[in-house]
């Protein structure tokens, strides 16, 4: 009996280890940020896209009121794809979306405006991308929805119609 | 007075690189360990990607605002989670891959000793 210990406590070991790693087979290999936390906004410094002026975040957001914050950018292809549905979400809920471009050229931002039309209250300019990285942001597009001066919804990617549907359900 | 004031700029030349070596060698270090989120299976330090150059440029404001390494991490973390450390420190999700090369060394240690102890 004693001899048989060390085989079947090996055996077992091996069975733990190879169950382990087969169930790590099944998980997902692709990153997936946690999209549904609540977090504070970040306090930061940022340059107003129009007059160039620097504005404090506390500025931009008050804590009664729910904001969609877009970031976005002239040579994002995703970003022209979701405008048309910015422009209805302002047109229809008038909701305060605040824009903020990201790594952009502002002549170029400037002509995304003109020709897509502008649904932000505010737009703001992120030329090297460090704010964006304050957000916790990946890239462009992505929004976030605010509420209270938390973060209630993060948005990665280009919004769709199904998201619209949901910001009206959270907004209402 | 020219000789001097050419001394003088070398000395400061000197004086500035080897501060921003310094930095340099800290920034690296950091970024070697911070990853590329939207890459595959590449570092800050490797990517040449916007969320990559951006996150150097951060790196870069923290070192100068003086923040030690840990903070620096710390900071990331609380960003983006433990995903972006290469490193992860032992926490609940972690342990396990921490432990079990010394579980199995302690285990293989037994068995050989024991085998061992037999023989002689």
């Amino acid at each position: 009996m004693k001899n048989k210990i060390l085989p079947i406590s090996l055996i077992l070991f091996f069975i733990i280890i190879f169950y382990i790693f087969y169930k790590g087979l099944e998980d997902s290999k692709i990153y997936t940020p946690n999209l549904n936390t609540t977090i504070k906004i970040p306090n930061f410094n940022i340059k107003d896209f129009y007059t160039n002026e620097t504005i404090e975040s506390s500025n931009i957001f008050k804590s009664d009121e729910v904001y969609l914050l877009n970031i976005w950018s002239s040579w994002c292809v995703p970003c022209r794809q979701e405008h048309p549905l910015l422009m209805k979400l302002n047109k229809e809920l008038g909701l305060n979306i605040v824009g903020m471009n990201y790594k952009d050229n502002k002549e170029n931002a400037r002509d995304f405006l003109n020709e897509l039309g502008n649904p932000y209250h505010k737009v703001f300019t992120d030329l090297d991308g460090t704010i964006a990285i304050e957000w916790g942001a990946y890239g462009v597009p992505e929004s976030y929805l605010i509420s209270d001066n938390n973060i209630i919804k993060k948005y990665v990617g280009p919004l769709n119609h199904e998201i619209i549907d949901e910001i009206k359900l959270l907004i209402k | 007075m020219k000789k001097l004031n050419i001394i003088i700029i070398i000395f400061l030349l000197f004086s500035l690189s080897n501060i921003s070596a310094e930095e340099l060698d800290k920034r690296n270090k950091i970024t070697k360990n911070l990853r590329c989120l939207i890459c595959q299976g590449q570092s800050v330090y490797d990517s040449d990607s916007e969320f990559a150059n951006s996150l150097k440029i951060v790196v870069d404001e923290k070192i100068k605002e003086g923040l030690s390494e840990k903070q620096i991490y710390d900071y990331f973390k609380e960003k983006y989670g433990d995903w972006i450390l290469y490193d992860p420190g032992i926490n609940k999700y972690t342990y396990f891959l921490w432990l079990l090369p010394l579980l199995i060394f302690l285990f293989g240690g037994t068995i050989i000793y024991k085998k061992l102890i037999k023989k002689l």
